[in-house]
């Protein structure tokens, strides 16, 4: 993971680290928190806890995004405070909604410049944010809003397996991961587990990101939590309601990165930190029995 | 009470776009009494969900496990809610005016809130597409304003112009249900009015949790309880930690 962040991961990128609740690759937020980048622009729909710390680390100066609380439980402070005007650094934002930001990346990974959609009349999002415009259909002179591509210089992808060369396959709630991915100039790959080619080539359908447009594989098994993994392990929701109080004053963010951040080098020292995790959240198997794929 | 009304307005076999929190309690309710055949849909991607844990969040991993379908979130929002396949979009809001226009964004003005909220998330496109939706808040002056700060999900605007006009697909907010009374869209103009109280309430109680006049239907409906069942199942059986339930 140090090695995959210094190499692709510069000062003043735009950077996206996606995964809809299931899947955020927290171990790549914190290798970038601790090696000091500055000035990022990040995007995801929704910051979660890990753009929150990012913010409070003083990584980004800007956020693109479309829902920015804590899911299940209230706010993000960290964000609240840059937008509120209540102290830490000053952050720029650039709002949406998820259909929006869907179709950003959308735009982005097909390299089209902008993606029409039949959105956001009587909403005041297009006043807010000047980049969600109209065009007018040249079949049928419907009025249609547009949002422009995203196309991020690194986004960084954790799934539950991928083969050496970073064929990579993800189950359960998959999210804009595959747009978000071919949108990239770079992209990092961090899973679960490596597996052979043969694995991959078993069953084919689960591949959501091809080896082609991947220049990095990190393996990092629980490198989500306190997101999840499905069939690896649960949500920690007790973290995630937890974090409500450790953010809510700038000093127990800082405690919290200063120790769990800063205060390991690595992924599995962060884990060592936090004893008791696969007891409390391992996943039950539920197995699905396989489909045919012979001809 | 506010989940057993809500699961109420839902019929067997409709194809629903669940928010989190007290919708997501109200959908699991109606699963579980007089709408078995349910399909909650969740923008997270989970289409048929059959939840064995209410969810937390909106991705919970418990949404995917005996799912009908799996998609990813351009297929959630362009194959299903733009393509007009979801019947009842459930929202909730900070703020909910007199027309139903539904305020998640700011408190305040935009460029220096007083309250950041989260933001649009799906509401925004779920108001515009769903064919109705439901809005489920507690009455309070602050939270029913004449008119909201920040429209994230349009309602019926302000009375003026119909939906359908604008080029929104979906009806818009047709109920709000609140903690003492159901509010209606009226037919002709949008305006919400007091269409049904909850028992031993009285019409002044819930003025005083309206920043508007509040009109009334000439024929106040009278809303039943929660019955032995759906208390039973509230409690012991979807909201056993008391997540969303309170009192």
């Amino acid at each position: 993971m140090r090695d995959a962040v210094a190499r692709f991961v510069h000062d003043g990128d735009t950077v996206v680290i996606e995964g809809f609740t299931h899947l955020i690759c927290f171990a790549a937020g914190h290798e970038i928190i601790r090696q000091g980048r500055r000035d990022l622009t990040l995007c995801r729909l929704t910051p979660d806890l890990i753009y929150d710390q990012m913010i409070a680390a003083g990584c980004a100066r800007k956020l693109v995004f479309s829902w920015a609380g804590n899911p299940g439980v209230g706010s993000l402070h960290a964000f609240r405070r840059a937008v509120e005007g209540k102290g830490g650094p000053p952050l720029e934002i650039e709002e949406y909604s998820h259909f929006g930001m869907v179709a950003r990346f959308a735009a982005g990974a097909a390299r089209l410049p902008f993606w029409p959609m039949r959105n956001y009349m009587g909403t005041d999002l297009p006043a807010a944010n000047p980049r969600i415009r109209h065009v007018t259909c040249p079949y049928t002179g419907e009025a249609l809003a547009t949002v422009p591509a995203l196309n991020p210089d690194v986004t960084v992808i954790h799934a539950q397996r991928a083969d050496a060369s970073g064929n990579t396959q993800i189950w359960g709630l998959v999210g804009v991961q595959k747009e978000a991915a071919f949108a990239s100039a770079r992209v990092i790959v961090v899973v679960e587990e490596l597996v052979e080619e043969a694995v991959i080539r078993s069953d084919p359908n689960r591949t959501a990101v091809p080896a082609m447009i991947v220049d990095a594989v990190v393996v990092e098994p629980w490198g989500a939590h306190p997101s999840y993994a499905q069939g690896y392990y649960d949500r920690d929701n007790d973290f995630y309601v937890a974090w409500e109080a450790i953010s809510r004053d700038p000093g127990g963010i800082a405690r919290y990165l200063d120790e769990f951040v800063h205060g390991v080098p690595d992924r599995a020292s962060y884990l060592e930190k936090h004893p008791g995790l696969a007891a409390r959240l391992n996943a039950t198997a539920r197995y699905c029995p396989g489909v045919n794929y012979g001809f | 009470m506010m989940a057993s009304v809500a699961a109420r307005e839902l019929a067997d076999g409709e194809v629903v776009f669940v928010g989190i929190g007290l919708p997501n309690l109200a959908c699991n309710l109606a699963r579980a009494t007089h709408a078995p055949r349910l399909v909650l849909i969740y923008e997270s991607g989970a289409v048929g969900a059959v939840p064995e844990r209410l969810p937390v969040s909106i991705g919970d991993p418990a949404l995917v496990t005996g799912s009908l379908m799996v998609c990813g979130m351009a297929d959630v929002f362009q194959l299903l809610l733009q393509n007009g396949r979801v019947e009842v979009g459930f929202l909730g809001g900070a703020q909910v005016d007199r027309y139903g226009n539904i305020n998640t964004t700011v408190i305040g003005a935009y460029a220096r809130p007083t309250v950041r909220l989260p933001g649009s998330g799906g509401a925004a496109e779920i108001a515009i597409h769903a064919q109705r939706t439901l809005v489920v808040s507690k009455l309070s002056p602050r939270a029913f304003p004449e008119r909201v700060d920040f429209i994230t999900s349009p309602g019926h605007l302000s009375g003026g112009v119909p939906r359908s006009q604008l080029g929104m697909p979906g009806a818009g907010p047709v109920k709000v249900i609140t903690d003492k009374a159901v509010l209606e869209a009226d037919e002709a103009t949008g305006e919400l009015v007091l269409a049904a109280l909850y028992p031993g309430v009285n019409a002044s109680e819930v003025q005083a949790g309206v920043g508007w006049p509040l009109r009334c239907r000439p024929r106040l409906g009278r809303i039943d309880p929660p019955t032995t069942t759906e208390l039973r199942l509230l409690r012991d059986v979807l909201d056993p930690k008391r997540l969303h339930l309170r009192g």
